[in-house]
C-alpha cells in the first residue's frame, strides 16, 4: 500500500478547497489555515435527467478524446484571422442568396411564429427588395409561403437584432485568412427607427436605399484604396479601450473611421456625399457592431464539425427562440423559448414594452468578447451590477466554462489575460454556469427601436439538450 | 397574510438556509416560514403545507424560496427582509478569495494550485462526481457529506487508495490534519499520538481527552462510519491511515477507535496495528476489550482509549480506574441525587447530540440494565414506535436522520434538544436525565447555554411535582475551543448538574444514580 501521499500531507501546510457549508472554510482561516469557498451550483441547472447522463462522460472518454478534439477547437478559434476583403450586395456575395430568400437571425423559425420586430423586418425587407408594392401586400407575401426564410447563420452570415438580409443589400464580406472561410454582415443602419428593430416606413426604407446606393459604394471605393482590413489587430485595440465589441463599439467605430478617413477624403466623390458618409459613421456608435460580429463568425465557423468536439460554435436568437449550435454536432440547432432581457431601459422605456431576446449579436460571447469581455469595458458596468469589480466577476466566472484563452484579445484589467476562448458546454452542464451574454433590447411592437439593453440568461435547456446529443451521439 | 418571494438561480447550502429558516420563523408575528430551495420535494411540502402555490411553478433546484405567513403585512415584509439580509451576509462572505469568486473545483485549482484537501459537505447525490474531481487532481478529501451509497464510497475509496490520498467519509464529520480542526472537531494540543476513527464523536472524545490526560495528537484521521462495519469497503481508509501513521516520524502511539467491525476487517485492522510495531491503542465500541498482546492495548471505552495512549506517550503504566473524583465523594454526589427523588421516578432519559457517545452510554446501560429504547438499538423491539416519544429507559441520538429531517443537526442548532428536554420535563417517570456537550468548531457557539433555560425548567417541573431531577453531563471540549470549556462547565453547574469528565463517567455514575433509584 502506497501511502506517501499522506505522509507528504502530513508535512505541508494545509491548503483547503471547501465544498458546501461555508463555516467549514471560515473556521479553517480561524485557524490560520488557507482555505477557498466554491460557490458550488447542481449540475445542469438542477436537472436531475442531465445531471445523471455526466455520469457516462467517464465512459464516452475511454473511446473518444474529448479534450483533444477540444483543444483542437480552441486552437481554431485562437488561430482565426478575420479580414475585412469587399463589399458587395447580398445576392452576389452570400452562397445561396436568393430573390425571394429572406435571411434572418437566430435559429430556424416560421412567419407564424415570428416575433413584433422580425415581422417588422421582414415587410420592410419586401417592399425595400420591391417583392411588395405595400405593406399590407408585403403581409400577404410573407404568409403565402412563396418567399423562403432561412437563418443568417447557415449562410455564414451574422445580423443584429432582427437580422433581415435581402438581396439587393450591400454586405462585409470577411475572410479567415488562416482558413479560408468567408463570412457576412449588412451595414449597420444607425439608431432610432431601423429596419433591424422591425421598423419599416419610408423613412426607413429610404435609409437603406442610401446605403445601397451611396455609403456602400463610397465605402467600398475606401476599402479597395485601404486594403483589407485586418480586423483581427482593431478587435485586440478596442479591448484596450473601453469595448467588448457587443454593447459597446465606441473604440471600434472610431478606428474604423480613423482607418478609412484618409482614403475616404481621396475619392472623386462629391464633398456632401463624403461629408454625408462620415456623419453618419460617426452619430452611429455601433456601426462597428456589424464588424465585430462577422468577425466573430468569420472566426467561429472554422471550427464548426469537429467530431468530439463540445465546444459550442453558435449562440443565436430570433425573438422567439434561443438556439445554439456544438461542434461536433455541425448545423444542428438546440433551442428553447427566447428569455426576457435583464436590462436598463432608456427613459420612456420599461420592461414591459420589451421583446424577447433577439438577434444574432451574441456571435461575439460565442466567440469570447462581448459578454465574455465584460472586464474590458468599465463604461457598461451599469449592466452587471454596477462595479467594474462585478465587471471583472463575470469574464472571471467566464474562464470555468471555456477551453482557453484568447492569445491576441487581452484584458488590461486582468493583467493582459486573454479572453475567455471556446465555450465548452460540458463545462456548462456540469458546473451549472450559464454564458454571460451582453444584448440591446428590442421594443416588442415592430418600428419602434431599441429600449435598452441588458444582459440575457441563455436558457438552460439549449445546453441540457446539446449536451444530450453529445452523450447519445457517443454512447 | 402570506408572501413568496422566488431568487432565480441563487444556490445556498440547505444547512445554512435551514439556519436562516429558524431565524425568520422566530420573528415575532410571523406564524410560518419557509427558507429552502425549490428541490422537487420542498415544492410539494410548500403546496401540501399551504404555503405557496401558483407562485413557484417552474422553479428549479437551483433557485431560492422565501415563502413567509404572518399575522400582518408589516410582518410579512419584515420577515422576508430579514430574510434577505441573512441571505446577504453570505454574499459578502463570499468575497474572500481575495475578491475572486469561484465556481467550480476546477477553478479553484486555478486560483490556489497548492490546494491538498477538499472539504466536501454537498448533497449526497452531487458529492461523489466532485470526490472523484478531486481525487483525480490529487487532493485528499473529507467527505462530510451523507446519503452517499456504499458503492459509490467503494468506488471513491478504491480510486483514493490507487492515488494514495486520503478520503474521509462519507458521512465523516470529524478530523484533525496537521493539528487544524476540520469540520466538526477541537482544537487539541500537539503531541505524539496518531488516532483513526470510524466514528466522529468518538474521534472528538478521544482526542479531548487525551489532552486531559496531558498528552497531544499527530492527526486525527477520520474514516467514515462504514470503513470497518461493511466487509466490502473492508476498513480501506482505517488501513491505510494506520500505514500513513506507520510511516510518520512525528507518531509514537496510535488509537484505533470504530464501532464493531466485521470480523474479517477487524483481523485485518488487528494485523496491520501489530505491523506498525509501535504502541497501538484498539477500542471497538461495544466489544470486549481484548488482552494485552505485544504492542496492542485494548480500551473497554473512550476514555479508556485515552488513557492509554496518553501513559504510552509518556511512557507510564496506565493506571485503570473509573473516576477521577474519589469514591467517597461519588457517593456523596450520588446520595445528593437521590436523596430528593420521589417513588414516581424510575427512568434514565440520555439525549444525546454525539452519535458515539450517545452509543457508548446506550450499551453500557443496556448491559448492565437491559431493555434500553433507543433509535441507535440493534434490537428492533427496542426501537420507540414514535422517535419522539420516550418509553422507559430511552437513550436518543438526536444527530440521527429521524431526527434531522428538514433540521440541522442539533450540535450545530441546540433547539432540537431543546424541543426534546422540555417534553421530557413533562414526564414524571423521568429520573436522570444523561446529556452530552460537545465544544469544537462546527459546534454550536454555547451549546450549554442554549438549553440551559430548558434544563433549569426540567429541574424546577419535577421539584413542583415533589421529586428531582438529576442531570449528569460530560463535556467534550479542550481548553483551546473557541466556545469555553470553563464558562460552559460553570454554566451547567450554576443549575445544579452533574459535570463529569468524560462521557464514560457520565454514564457510569448515571448508571450507579439508576441502580440507587431501582433499589
Amino acid at each position: 500500500m502506497d501511502v506517501t501521499n499522506i505522509n507528504k500531507l502530513f508535512k505541508e501546510d494545509l491548503s483547503a478547497v471547501n465544498l458546501g457549508l461555508e463555516s467549514f472554510a471560515e473556521n479553517l482561516r480561524d485557524e490560520g489555515v488557507k482555505a477557498v469557498q466554491v460557490l458550488w451550483k447542481p449540475p445542469a441547472g438542477g436537472n436531475k435527467e442531465i445531471a445523471g447522463l455526466l455520469d457516462k462522460l467517464d465512459t464516452i472518454r475511454t473511446k473518444i478524446d474529448i479534450d483533444a478534439a477540444n483543444k483542437k477547437a480552441a486552437e481554431i478559434i485562437n488561430n482565426g484571422k478575420p479580414t475585412v476583403i469587399d463589399i458587395y450586395t447580398a445576392g452576389k456575395a452570400i452562397p445561396g442568396m436568393r430573390k425571394n430568400l429572406l435571411l434572418h437571425a437566430g435559429p430556424p423559425v416560421t412567419w407564424d411564429r415570428m416575433s413584433g420586430p422580425t415581422r417588422g423586418a421582414v415587410i420592410g425587407g419586401l417592399v425595400y427588395e420591391g417583392l411588395a408594392k405595400t405593406y399590407e401586400d408585403a403581409e400577404k407575401l410573407a404568409a403565402s409561403g412563396e418567399i423562403d426564410f432561412e437563418p443568417c447563420h447557415d449562410h455564414g452570415t451574422v445580423g443584429p437584432m432582427a437580422g433581415i438580409v435581402t438581396y439587393s443589400m450591400p454586405v462585409w464580406i470577411l475572410e479567415n485568412k488562416t482558413y479560408g472561410n468567408k463570412s457576412y454582415a449588412t451595414l449597420n443602419e444607425g439608431l432610432g427607427k431601423v429596419l433591424r428593430y422591425g421598423a419599416y416606413g419610408p423613412d426607413v426604407l429610404e435609409k437603406l436605399k442610401w446605403m445601397e446606393t451611396d455609403l456602400a459604394p463610397i465605402l467600398k471605393e475606401a476599402l479597395d484604396l485601404h486594403g483589407e482590413l485586418d480586423m483581427k489587430n482593431i478587435i485586440a485595440q478596442i479591448l484596450q479601450m473601453g469595448d467588448e465589441g457587443h454593447n459597446r463599439n465606441r473604440a471600434g467605430t472610431s478606428l474604423f473611421i480613423r482607418e478609412m478617413a484618409p482614403y475616404l477624403v481621396q475619392l472623386d466623390e462629391p464633398k456632401e456625399k463624403i461629408v454625408k458618409v462620415l456623419e453618419f459613421l460617426n452619430a452611429n456608435d455601433h456601426f462597428f457592431l456589424n464588424l465585430s460580429m462577422p468577425s466573430a463568425k468569420c472566426i467561429i465557423d472554422a471550427a464548426a464539425g469537429i467530431e468530439g468536439s463540445s465546444i459550442c460554435t453558435t449562440m443565436a436568437r430570433n425573438g422567439t427562440d434561443f438556439g445554439i449550435r456544438m461542434s461536433c454536432t455541425g448545423s444542428q440547432w438546440f433551442t428553447a423559448p427566447a428569455p426576457m432581457v435583464d436590462g436598463l431601459y432608456l427613459p420612456g422605456y420599461s420592461a414591459e414594452d420589451a421583446a424577447p431576446d433577439i438577434g444574432d449579436s451574441t456571435i461575439t460571447e460565442t466567440v469570447g468578447i462581448g459578454g465574455f469581455a465584460m472586464a474590458a469595458a468599465p463604461a457598461i458596468v451599469k449592466f452587471v451590477g454596477g462595479t467594474p469589480n462585478d465587471a471583472l466577476n463575470v469574464t472571471k466566472r467566464m474562464y470555468e466554462i471555456t477551453e482557453t484563452e484568447n492569445k491576441i484579445f487581452q484584458i488590461p484589467a486582468l493583467d493582459f489575460r486573454g479572453t475567455p476562448t471556446g465555450i465548452d458546454i460540458l463545462k456548462i452542464v456540469e458546473k451549472g454556469i450559464l454564458p454571460a451574454v451582453n444584448t440591446g433590447i428590442a421594443h416588442k411592437k415592430p418600428g419602434i427601436g431599441m429600449v435598452g439593453a441588458g444582459l440575457v440568461k441563455p436558457p438552460e435547456k439549449c445546453f441540457n439538450d446539446a449536451f444530450k446529443a453529445f452523450v447519445e451521439k457517443y454512447s | 397574510m402570506k408572501r413568496v418571494l422566488v431568487e432565480k438561480d441563487s444556490y445556498y447550502d440547505s444547512v445554512f438556509l435551514m439556519l436562516i429558516n429558524r431565524e425568520v420563523k422566530e420573528i415575532e408575528g410571523v406564524t410560518d416560514a419557509v427558507v429552502s430551495m425549490g428541490t422537487d420535494v420542498n415544492v410539494t411540502l410548500l403546496k401540501e403545507t399551504g404555503l405557496a402555490d401558483k407562485e413557484i411553478e417552474g422553479v428549479t433546484p437551483n433557485d431560492l424560496i422565501v415563502a413567509v405567513e404572518g399575522k400582518s403585512d408589516e410582518v410579512v415584509e419584515a420577515a422576508i427582509a430579514k430574510a434577505k439580509e441573512l441571505l446577504d451576509q453570505k454574499s459578502s462572505a463570499m468575497d474572500e478569495n481575495g475578491g475572486t469568486k469561484i465556481y467550480s473545483l476546477e477553478g479553484a485549482l486555478d486560483v490556489v494550485p497548492d490546494a491538498n484537501l477538499a472539504i466536501i459537505s454537498l448533497p449526497g447525490e452531487f458529492a461523489p462526481r466532485e470526490v472523484k474531481k478531486a481525487l483525480r487532481s490529487g487532493l485528499h478529501v473529507m467527505l462530510f457529506s451523507d446519503n452517499v451509497s456504499v458503492e459509490s464510497e467503494i468506488e471513491l475509496k478504491n480510486l483514493a487508495k490507487e492515488k494514495g490520498l486520503l478520503m474521509m467519509g462519507p458521512d465523516c464529520g470529524t478530523a484533525i490534519i496537521n493539528g487544524k480542526p476540520l469540520c466538526f472537531a477541537n482544537v487539541v494540543r500537539p503531541g505524539d499520538i496518531g488516532v483513526v476513527g470510524a466514528s466522529g464523536t468518538g474521534l472528538q472524545e478521544i482526542t479531548c481527552t487525551i489532552e486531559k490526560f496531558g498528552a497531544g495528537i499527530t492527526q486525527g484521521i477520520g474514516t467514515g462510519g462504514r470503513d470497518l462495519k461493511n466487509a466490502k469497503i473492508g476498513g480501506t481508509m482505517m488501513l491505510m491511515g494506520i500505514e500513513a501513521l506507520k510511516n510518520d516520524d512525528a507518531t509514537n502511539v496510535i488509537v484505533v477507535v470504530s464501532k464493531p467491525p466485521a470480523e474479517e476487517v477487524a483481523v485485518k485492522v488487528i494485523d496491520a496495528l501489530r505491523k506498525t510495531g509501535k504502541p497501538s491503542v484498539v477500542h471497538f465500541i461495544g466489544m470486549e476489550p481484548g488482552k494485552q498482546e505485544g504492542n496492542l492495548y485494548y480500551a473497554g471505552n473512550l476514555e479508556e482509549a485515552a488513557g492509554m495512549a496518553a501513559a504510552l506517550s509518556k511512557g507510564e503504566t496506565y493506571q485503570k480506574r473509573t473516576y477521577t473524583l474519589d469514591r467517597s465523594e461519588i457517593d456523596a454526589i450520588i446520595e445528593r441525587e437521590t436523596k430528593k427523588m420521589s417513588s414516581k421516578q424510575k427512568y434514565i432519559r440520555g439525549l444525546y447530540t454525539g452519535g458515539t457517545l450517545a452509543d457508548e452510554a446506550l450499551i453500557m446501560f443496556d448491559r448492565e440494565i437491559g431493555g434500553i429504547y433507543s433509535n441507535n438499538q440493534s434490537k428492533e423491539a427496542f426501537i420507540p414506535p414514535d422517535p419522539n416519544k420516550s418509553v422507559k429507559h430511552t437513550i436518543v441520538d438526536l444527530g440521527d436522520d429521524v431526527y434531522t429531517v428538514g433540521r440541522p443537526h442539533p450540535m450545530i442548532d441546540p433547539s432540537t434538544r431543546e424541543d426534546r428536554i422540555r417534553i421530557e420535563a413533562e414526564d414524571e417517570e423521568m429520573a436522570v436525565m444523561l446529556l452530552d456537550i460537545v465544544l469544537g468548531y462546527g459546534s454550536h457557539e454555547d451549546p450549554a447555554g442554549a438549553i440551559l433555560d430548558s434544563l433549569r425548567d426540567a429541574k424546577k417541573k419535577a421539584a413542583d411535582r415533589g421529586g428531582y431531577l438529576s442531570i449528569v453531563t460530560s463535556i467534550t471540549g479542550t481548553e483551546g475551543d473557541f466556545q469555553n470549556i470553563y464558562e460552559t462547565k460553570k454554566k451547567l453547574e450554576s443549575i445544579g448538574c452533574v459535570v463529569m469528565p468524560s462521557n464514560f463517567q457520565a454514564s457510569t455514575l448515571a448508571l450507579e444514580i439508576m441502580r440507587k433509584v431501582e433499589k
